[in-house]
């Protein structure tokens, strides 16, 4: 069991959804974040004072996936938020131990 | 009561309740340029100003301001304290006479807008209970004398910058925004800078509220200017055109200055210049003629836009530029007065020098500028010092930091955080209790 977490631009959010639907995901985790990478971050300017906000407004996708299937849902990922441009973000993968489905009880693979 | 005239009353009455607007309009336009943490106690300071100034106002300012002259063009005196003997009395030329109550009114809300303007210079770090000394003794002791100078009109035996010196100053140049500017100053000064000023990051955190506020603002100043006409004719038709044109002119020239200095022209930008447009054009506006104003609001946006910025060089923390809109903005006005003042556009002004008219108004005009700016600024300094040197001006460095909403009126502007906020949290009881809770209802 894998959890397939991705940092992408807000504005894929959809194309990113509809793409893990396609291939048969049916649940997944969205939260706001910001941060940079090799981007940075850009620069503002009020009354003619610049400000460089380093943090930027991204999406974190998490999503709970079997271990056959978790290579399909990391390039699904990758190919719907790619837009070429620098910033589109990162997408990893790390081994989860437990998982349990709060309502009932369900363990394992059963509660994904 | 003498004869009043209805037209002129209706008029100076409604123009009142425009100006009035233009405190909630203020701190709408300052709240939004605040930081998040500290955006309530920004509105806090213009709401308060409209709740203490109608109190000094009413009680000692009107007769201190507006009463006879009782010490050559200084002050007024005290028969009309706590506004006794003004029910029945009128004020205006004859033929023009309205209220003495609308005019108490009218002058009061500019008293009001004038003080709030003060927080701007010193948002996110003072405590709550040293503004609202700051309040009563600045609208007492700073504005109340201003307003005498540049208002007070009776033959020649009123104030000294309006009726003695003959300086033209139709709503308020010298007695509103010089003084605001100057005073700002001094107190930007004695408070100090914000911690982290030049190095956090302070920038607006919501540029609608500041637009908004910008619109009441710029809504309310045509009371202001045209409602200084004290009567509903040509004159305040005039002022009222006027501020239009030096407002939208001034919009317009910041956001070029800006394109071409920064790159971008922004809300920001656009908003602070329709205000320093109409802030160069308020001792103008019953002045000049409309391609005056138009002259005055392009010089106005360029002037102002690059005002703001000089406080970084100068390292003083003007925070929402208080100096560099209103004080210069209102130099701009009065100076510019001197060259385009025209006979043509109100028979009772003056020809300035683009007119034929010499350079002694220009003079009178500079007087006028530095008599209010080293008044305000000196008095400015030694009631924010005493207020330092006795209870304190500024917010502990912990509180200032943490935010002055929670800290100086435990509350907070936004709930938008979910859990963090609360806005998510609660209700947590079981859902099977409620229904069987429904269940015993029905």
């Amino acid at each position: 069991m894998k959890l397939v977490t991705a940092i992408i631009k807000p504005f894929k959010l959809e194309e990113v959804k509809e793409a893990l639907t396609g291939i048969g995901i049916t649940g997944l985790t969205v939260s706001e974040a910001s941060g940079y990478g090799r981007q940075r971050g850009h620069v503002e300017v009020y009354r003619g004072a610049e400000y460089t906000v380093d943090l930027v407004p991204k999406v974190r996708v998490e999503v709970l996936a079997d271990d056959d299937i978790v290579d399909r849902v990391v390039d699904t990922i990758a190919n719907a938020a790619r837009t070429d441009r620098i910033g589109d973000g990162k997408v990893w993968v790390t081994t989860v131990d437990r998982i349990v489905r709060v309502r009932t009880g369900e363990q394992g693979p059963e509660a994904i | 009561m003498d004869q009043i005239n209805t037209g002129d009353t209706a008029w100076v009455l409604i123009s009142g309740a425009l100006v009035m607007l233009m405190t909630p309009g203020l701190a709408l336009f300052y709240g939004g340029m605040v930081r998040a943490k500290s955006a309530l106690n920004m509105l806090m300071m213009s709401f308060t100003a409209l709740g203490i100034v109608t109190i000094v106002w009413i009680t000692i300012g009107y007769t201190l301001a507006f009463g006879t002259d009782s010490a050559g063009g200084f002050i007024g005196d005290l028969k009309q304290i706590g506004l006794v003997d003004t029910l029945d009395q009128t004020v205006g030329a004859p033929g023009h006479k309205i209220p003495m109550l609308a005019f108490v009114m009218f002058q009061l809300t500019f008293a009001v807008v004038t003080t709030a303007l003060l927080s701007g210079a010193i948002a996110d770090r003072t405590k709550f209970s040293a503004w609202i000394v700051f309040v009563i003794a600045w609208s007492l002791l700073v504005y109340v004398p201003a307003a005498h100078w540049a208002f007070s009109f009776d033959g020649g035996q009123g104030g000294w910058i309006g009726d003695r010196l003959g300086a033209l100053d139709f709503a308020g140049g010298t007695a509103v925004e010089i003084n605001s500017g100057a005073s700002a100053l001094a107190l930007a000064l004695v408070v100090g800078k914000r911690i982290g000023f030049r190095k956090d990051p302070m920038r607006p955190h919501n540029l609608p509220l500041v637009l908004l506020g910008a619109g009441l603002l710029w809504f309310g100043w045509l009371g202001f200017n045209a409602g200084s006409a004290l009567a509903a004719n040509g004159t305040a038709a005039v002022a009222m055109i006027n501020t239009q044109i030096a407002a939208a002119t001034g919009a317009l020239a910041w956001i070029v200055y800006e394109k071409a200095k920064d790159g971008k022209a922004t809300t920001l930008g656009i908003a602070s210049g329709a205000v320093a447009g109409a802030v160069a054009i308020t001792p103008a506006c019953g002045f000049v003629t409309p391609l005056g104003a138009l002259a005055i609001g392009l010089l106005a946006g360029v002037i102002c836009a690059w005002a703001v910025s000089q406080k970084y060089r100068l390292g003083f923390d003007d925070s929402l530029d208080v100096v560099g809109v209103h004080g210069v903005g209102g130099v701009v006005g009065m100076i510019a007065i001197g060259f385009v003042a025209a006979i043509v556009a109100n028979p009772a002004g003056a020809n300035g020098l683009f007119y034929g008219g010499g350079f002694s108004l220009l003079g009178k005009q500079l007087i006028a500028c530095i008599g209010m700016a080293v008044f305000a600024f000196v008095a400015t300094w030694i009631i924010a010092t005493v207020i330092t040197k006795t209870m304190g001006f500024r917010a502990d460095p912990e509180d200032e930091i943490a935010g002055l909403d929670t800290t100086q009126h435990a509350e907070s502007a936004y709930d938008l955080a979910g859990v963090a906020g609360g806005g998510l949290v609660g209700g947590s009881h079981p859902l099977s209790s409620l229904r069987r809770h429904h269940d015993e209802e029905n």
